[in-house]
């Protein structure tokens, strides 16, 4: 694929047929770390207007709130860069460019769907889990509301419903579970935008767009796909033509962050014997005093 | 040395004005609480999306665990190497436990936001074994219960023919005897499991509260992340354990008006000053070790709460309980151990609130008064409870030489000698 206006359409075709066939065939034998099969969104920021719109329709599919359309037109939101709450699953953000005045970028953040997602790792019952379809899903239902997983969380992505007495939920985007492995469908945000900015199809193959679309115009991007490589990896992905840094994004290393706690935690208890042996030794320590004190 | 007399109920009043003015901090805890459980973590707290923890995990939950570590490190020295001159400071010490884990429970579930779903990590189907947290909830699940066992004989020495029900419900009197006198035989032969395995588990929920924060790498100041944390925090707890078992004897004696257990507690405090000292080393080289000094010397607000915690909380006390002179007088042992108790909690602070800085936050956390009314609440409340069990349960040692009648009668403060009680 020479030229970078690539046809999303098709790749959205190809990717809806392979994955119809991935669920009635391969369902079973999809492991929930069998990372290339997942889907992902690529994001190119390059494209991106700031048209708000896939705010919109994730309001709307996820019944966030009312609001129409023309709620989600006004730009002075963008005086402040803002971040995900309970309402709000996605926002789209502006970072201007010094440089180019007239060009700013915007960026539109949600959970990024973690391969090795630091959330799922952290929640105690289980509540936060990789699906094999890429998605890293949330059942408020399992859930206590320990938030840990928002303490987890390296993006920052989770909110809480603070306000529920009852029936608070962590709240994040679902990566729109139902509609991607139930319809084949994709997301609601990728559905409604306009431009050629967001693409949704195999992880595997969306690298390998990106890559083309940066060899094509190595101008218009920087040669970096984040999400490819940080934190072990990311089913979203961005292309951008300025550094993350500057545009509210964080710099990771490779490391996943479950690997922060779980090698050292199953390796001080392993299988149960580290604490067996130190019952046991304390246990003969208190028969061997008490002898001694008896003599 | 005398080997001191069997424990006894405190026999005082619970109408005193310090009990007065307890329950009403209490009771004003509750009624935050109450209002907190009707319109919900929002109303009440100054929780964000990115300070999902704050006081009530920090504080009631974290520190708490930390400071209740003084039921399992006496009991290990007292039950498991059967140092038996420390045994006058075990019975406080499992009170202290029992109502410290108790009470952090109560705090978390004013902090959890489906807080009816407390039990789900005992259910298989929801096991995650990935969680640091899933084992802390397992430990401390666990923990807490041996801690009601090994309270059990106190329970029964005070009712063992002394089960007397009101009214119709005399009938029961009977049964309870003969059910209080089982469990004592009972756990008379196997309580030496609960005990060494209330030590392993100790060991493994102290530490793992540590490894709880090394799953934010990149929000963590580095003056406390380390991959070390659990060590950090197993150590840690080790010294305020010992440190508070001293504190609160000497408090406990203070209160009441008893003589302090000098010998006893000069003895002991040694142990505050070993775990203290191995603490401190840790902290110091791993600090060196990951060259992370000069955060400490930023001048920002963390640098400050890092000094205070190393200079007031393991420096100052280190150097005081290496002197024997100061830890001959009450006074000198009061404040070194204070000083570690404070320091501990200072840590627990630092780490779960202060070394947590997240992206995107538009201003650092600061607790909200409400919930710091609910803190101190709690605090109140554990107090309170320790006075009402220290009255009803054999659980304050009576002074040496003294009978037990002697004993009831001793209401006013002895005047403290302390040269006279180094033996």
């Amino acid at each position: 694929m020479e030229n970078s206006t690539f046809d999303r359409r098709q790749f959205l075709c190809r990717a809806g047929a392979v994955g119809l066939a991935g669920l009635s065939l391969a369902q079973p034998a999809l492991a929930a770390t069998d990372i290339a099969e997942g889907y992902g969104v690529l994001v190119d920021t390059t494209e991106c207007i700031g048209c708000r719109k896939c705010e919109y329709a994730c309001a709307k599919s996820n019944e966030l709130s009312d609001l129409p359309l023309e709620g989600f037109e006004d730009r002075s939101v963008f005086n402040e860069p803002r971040r995900m709450t309970a309402d709000a699953y996605t926002v789209v953000n502006r970072y201007d460019d010094t440089a180019h005045p007239e060009r700013p970028t915007f960026i539109k953040v949600q959970c990024m769907h973690c391969l090795k997602p630091a959330c799922a790792s952290a929640c105690l019952v289980g509540a936060l889990r990789p699906q094999s379809n890429g998605a890293v899903t949330y059942d408020p239902w399992k859930c206590m509301g320990c938030r840990y997983c928002m303490v987890a969380c390296p993006f920052q992505v989770p909110a809480y419903e603070y306000d529920h007495a009852l029936t608070p939920k962590v709240s994040k985007c679902s990566f729109c579970f139902e509609r991607v492995s139930k319809g084949g469908k994709a997301p609601a945000c990728v559905d409604i935008c306009p431009p050629m900015c967001l693409t949704f199809a195999k992880r595997s193959e969306l690298l390998t767009l990106a890559r083309e679309k940066v060899k094509a115009h190595p101008e218009q991007y920087l040669d970096h796909v984040y999400g490819e490589h940080e934190l072990g990896g990311t089913s979203w992905l961005y292309l951008t033509s300025r550094p993350v840094t500057e545009l509210g994004l964080m710099e990771f290393g490779e490391k996943p962050i479950p690997e922060y706690t779980e090698p050292l935690q199953h390796g001080i208890f392993k299988h149960g014997v580290p604490p067996m042996l130190l019952f046991g030794l304390l246990a003969v320590a208190t028969k061997t005093f008490h002898h001694k004190e008896d003599e | 040395m005398s080997v001191p007399s069997h424990p006894v109920s405190l026999r005082r009043g619970l109408l005193t004005p310090g009990v007065a003015v307890l329950s009403c901090i209490a009771l004003t805890g509750l009624v935050v609480a109450v209002y907190r459980f009707v319109f919900g973590l929002g109303a009440v707290t100054n929780l964000t999306n990115q300070y999902p923890w704050g006081l009530w995990i920090g504080v009631d939950v974290a520190s708490g665990v930390a400071l209740a570590a003084g039921g399992f490190t006496s009991a290990a020295v007292a039950h498991v190497f059967h140092r038996r001159k420390y045994e006058v400071l075990v019975r406080p010490a499992l009170l202290t436990a029992m109502l410290g884990y108790t009470f952090a429970v109560i705090g978390l579930m004013a902090d959890l936001g489906r807080y009816y779903n407390i039990w789900h990590p005992l259910l298989p189907s929801m096991w995650q074994g990935n969680s640091v947290l899933f084992e802390v909830a397992m430990c401390v699940t666990i923990y807490l219960n041996v801690l009601y066992i090994e309270f059990m004989p106190i329970v029964c020495e005070r009712f063992i023919g002394r089960v007397g029900l009101p009214g119709p419900l005399r009938l029961l009197n009977g049964p309870i005897d003969v059910m209080l006198r089982i469990a004592r035989g009972t756990l008379s032969k196997i309580m030496f499991l609960f005990i060494a395995g209330g030590v392993v588990l100790s060991c493994m929920h102290q530490s793992s509260l540590g490894s709880l924060l090394l799953i934010a790498p990149y929000k963590m100041s580095p003056l406390w992340y380390t991959p070390i944390m659990p060590l950090m925090f197993l150590l840690s707890a080790f010294a305020a354990g010992f440190a508070m078992v001293v504190f609160e004897s000497l408090l406990a004696s203070w209160t009441f008006g008893r003589k302090p257990e000098m010998p006893v507690l000069f003895a002991y405090s040694r142990f505050v000053a070993v775990f203290l000292g191995v603490y401190g080393v840790a902290r110091i080289s791993d600090l060196m070790i990951r060259e992370a000094w000069g955060a400490a010397f930023a001048g920002d607000a963390a640098s400050y709460m890092f000094l205070a915690e190393i200079g007031l909380g393991i420096a100052l006390p280190l150097a005081m309980l290496f002197s024997t002179r100061v830890r001959r007088t009450p006074a000198g042992l009061l404040t070194a151990s204070s000083l570690v108790v404070f320091g501990v909690l200072l840590n627990r602070i630092n780490v779960f609130l202060v070394a947590f800085k997240p992206p995107y936050a538009k201003a650092p956390y600061f607790p909200s008064v409400p919930e710091i009314l609910v803190t101190v609440g709690l605090v109140a409340g554990l107090v309170l409870a320790y006075r009402v069990c220290v009255t009803v349960f054999p659980v304050l040692p009576v002074e040496e030489h003294a009978t037990d009648e002697a004993a009831e009668t001793v209401q006013q403060r002895c005047p403290v000698q302390a040269e006279s009680y180094v033996s």
